[in-house]
């Protein structure tokens, strides 16, 4: 196989699952005969016919029908054309696909794919990043894959899953990410992985911010020689605490970065977490870095120096270090 | 029309007015539990509204179509073939409940027999209906079918009914969609909600077929309500039906509806629909009034019997229940938390 790209493993993922099971079927806007406005769904309408449907630019009523069709029993996979227009769909996933199962025991295997985070240039209305207002909710399942294989296997995992899953895909991942292939040492849904092995300090991050903080692992090890562990969290909810404590337990100081805005959020939620649980364990306060809180700007000079970024994350982690 | 004529059209007029009739019973009584304190949460009544909710779910099968009943569509439910038990257990707080003391009386229901339970953001059910025959569609099984949702003119307003109506008419589904416009959304009159003379008008904005009705009308509610679902039922897509009443009774139990301006309640829809349909089965020679007398007393005794069985059963346990959120393996993960 030649390389492929972490769009890719979203396109072949949807593949498999619509090949192995007729009751998936793909609801989104602009999602046939164009593809998908990034691509993902290219060519499926023509290979799964009825199976692949245009949708009017109603992201509520795209979210409850997804829902009524996934309590029926299909298996929906609906494409938000960007993870900010879920905005529009909040009441529908949050009140209705979030409360069912307990409320009537009847599940919803329903994915939302989420194509999240920035790109140069993307604006306040094309960037952001939803993964923690989602993962307030009881009953939703918030994965954010961070490489090429977690896209692939994760994607399908979600499909398979019972519960509603919201799928947060990193657009700049979409295409800057290649891969060998599409195998992996495939996790499930909820483990989070050690992507690169440490002593002196972790660095928590999820989705496109682990290849930013593996970037700041690589130039203190240039610069510095330290080791800096950095834990991929695949999932944020469930979140994997156990292998986040563990890490600490071995380095003693914890960094977690991700790219949502600083209010509360998966980084506040890691570090009350291990601030309860392994406060023993911490030779440094916790520190989080994440985006600026403004609104996220459209210019690629304020974008890169509102986001984390290597140089950043290393900055945190000198002061962290030298604690 | 044939439906109000032949035998099977006989029976079903009798059927609409038993169920409204059976509802009133119902509600009264919880309306005096209610202020007895004897409910787990709020009362929502349909007075005034059995005959349209009723004369819909009549025309509903168990089992094979989608019914979505909203806060005042007691009689719909009953129609429709919901269990009493189902009603009396969620309103006073039995775990035997369908709800199982998780969610409450008017958002009860069983999704995988055709009745989703309610969520309170009006307009949700519109789109998830639509869902729900769109996978029949998917799995083959959608031909006959029919699905209906209840709303209200305030729910008109919503941007999901706009988005829901607008996407089964695309996907030109087998949707009824009922407007219960009874003048108020809570205290909010008409004039202050939508800017249009008739709400009916808005099915030719969205491509679908109106149809308006009297709701204090009950046999004109059996012919409309009839047609729309056939309509639907014969592949025709979305219908959208709108029944002007008043509501007679407050929004819930709590609120005694001072707002209600006097003329209307003078004027045509103030019109108790179960008054009207009374005279109607009379008149029409449907039953005598002898034999309502007889099923309004079966009525009291049956849910007599639901309310006792319901009141001597266990309410939830927070010991007991497992407080699963999730369906899947996922909840290994939370029970660690
Ligand atoms: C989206 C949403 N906003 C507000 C409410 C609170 N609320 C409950 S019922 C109601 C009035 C509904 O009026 P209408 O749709 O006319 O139905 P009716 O009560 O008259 O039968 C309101 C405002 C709600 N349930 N959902």
């Amino acid at each position: 196989m030649s390389e492929v790209t972490y769009i890719d493993a979203i396109h072949a993922a949807l593949d498999k699952a619509m090949a192995d099971d007729p009751g998936v079927f793909l609801y989104g806007q602009d999602i046939g005969t164009f593809g998908g406005a990034f691509k993902a769904t290219k060519g499926l309408v023509g290979k799964y016919p009825g199976r692949v449907l245009d949708a009017p630019i109603s992201e509520d009523a795209m979210a409850g029908v997804a829902i009524g069709a996934a309590i029926e029993g299909a298996r929906p996979v609906l494409e938000m054309q960007f993870a900010d227009f879920s905005s529009v769909a909040f009441n529908q996933i949050v009140n209705q696909a979030a409360t069912h199962y307990y409320r009537t025991g009847v599940p919803v295997p329903l994915t939302v794919r989420l194509p999240s985070g920035g790109t140069p240039g993307s604006g306040p209305f094309h960037s952001q990043s939803m993964e923690s207002i989602y993962a307030h909710y009881p009953g939703l399942v918030v994965v954010t894959p961070a490489t090429v294989a977690d896209a692939y296997s994760m994607l399908l995992e979600s499909i398979e899953l019972d519960d509603p899953v919201v799928f947060c895909e990193h657009k700049f991942l979409y295409r800057w990410l290649k891969s060998e292939n599409f195998d992996g040492d495939a996790l499930p849904i909820g483990k989070a992985r050690i992507t690169r092995p440490g002593k002196h300090a972790t660095v928590v991050a999820y989705s496109a911010m682990v290849h930013e903080a593996v970037r700041a692992a690589e130039i203190l090890h240039a610069e510095g020689g330290w080791e800096i562990e950095v834990v991929d969290l695949r999932s944020v909810k469930p979140l994997d605490t156990d292998t986040v404590v563990a890490s600490v337990a071995r380095t003693g100081r914890l960094l977690v970065v991700g790219e949502a805005f600083p209010w509360g959020g998966v980084t506040a939620e890691v570090v009350s977490r291990v601030s309860a649980d392994g406060f023993h364990l911490l030779d440094a306060p916790p520190v989080r870095l994440n985006a600026r809180d403004t609104p996220i700007p459209y210019h690629p000079k304020l974008w890169s120096s509102h986001r984390p970024t290597p140089e950043s994350i290393v900055h945190e982690l000198l002061k962290l270090l030298n604690y | 029309m044939e439906i109000l004529s032949d035998e099977g059209g006989r029976r079903h007029v009798r059927s609409v007015y038993r169920a409204m009739l059976t509802a009133r019973v119902l509600e009264n009584k919880l309306g005096s539990l209610y202020k007895a304190g004897k409910i787990v949460g709020g009362v929502y009544l349909g007075k005034g509204q059995e005959a349209v909710s009723a004369s819909l779910a009549t025309c509903l099968e168990k089992g094979r179509d989608v019914f979505a009943p909203l806060i005042r569509d007691q009689a719909g439910r009953t129609a429709f073939g919901e269990d009493l038990l189902d009603c009396t257990r969620t309103y006073l707080g039995s775990v035997d409940g369908p709800m199982r003391g998780r969610d409450g009386n008017i958002h009860r229901g069983r999704p995988a027999e055709g009745m989703p339970a309610m969520i309170s953001h009006l307009g949700a059910s519109i789109s998830l209906v639509s869902g729900m025959l769109l996978a029949k569609r998917l799995k083959g099984t959608l031909d006959g079918v029919v699905g209906a949702t209840c709303i209200g003119d305030g729910c008109t307003s919503t941007g999901s009914f706009h988005e829901g109506l607008n996407t089964a008419a695309v996907e030109k589904l087998p949707l009824v969609l009922t407007v219960a416009n009874n003048q108020y959304a809570y205290s909010t009159p008409n004039v202050h909600q939508f800017a249009c003379e008739r709400l009916v008008d808005k099915a030719v904005g969205y491509g679908v077929r109106g149809h308006q009705v009297d709701g204090t009308d009950m046999l004109a509610c059996v012919e409309v309500m009839y047609e729309a679902v056939e309509r639907a039922r014969a592949g025709e897509g979305p219908q959208l039906v709108v029944a002007e009443m008043l509501r007679l009774t407050g929004h819930g139990e709590h609120d005694d509806a001072f707002y209600v301006d006097a003329a209307i309640k003078q004027s045509g829809v103030g019109r108790d629909c179960l008054e009207v349909g009374r005279k109607q089965m009379v008149d029409g020679g449907f039953a005598g009034g002898d034999e309502i007398d007889t099923w309004q007393e079966e009525a009291a005794q049956t849910v007599q019997q639901a309310l006792a069985q319901a009141q001597k059963e266990r309410s939830p346990d927070p010991y007991q229940d497992d407080w699963q959120a999730y369906a899947t393996h996922l909840s290994t993960y939370y029970n660690q938390d």
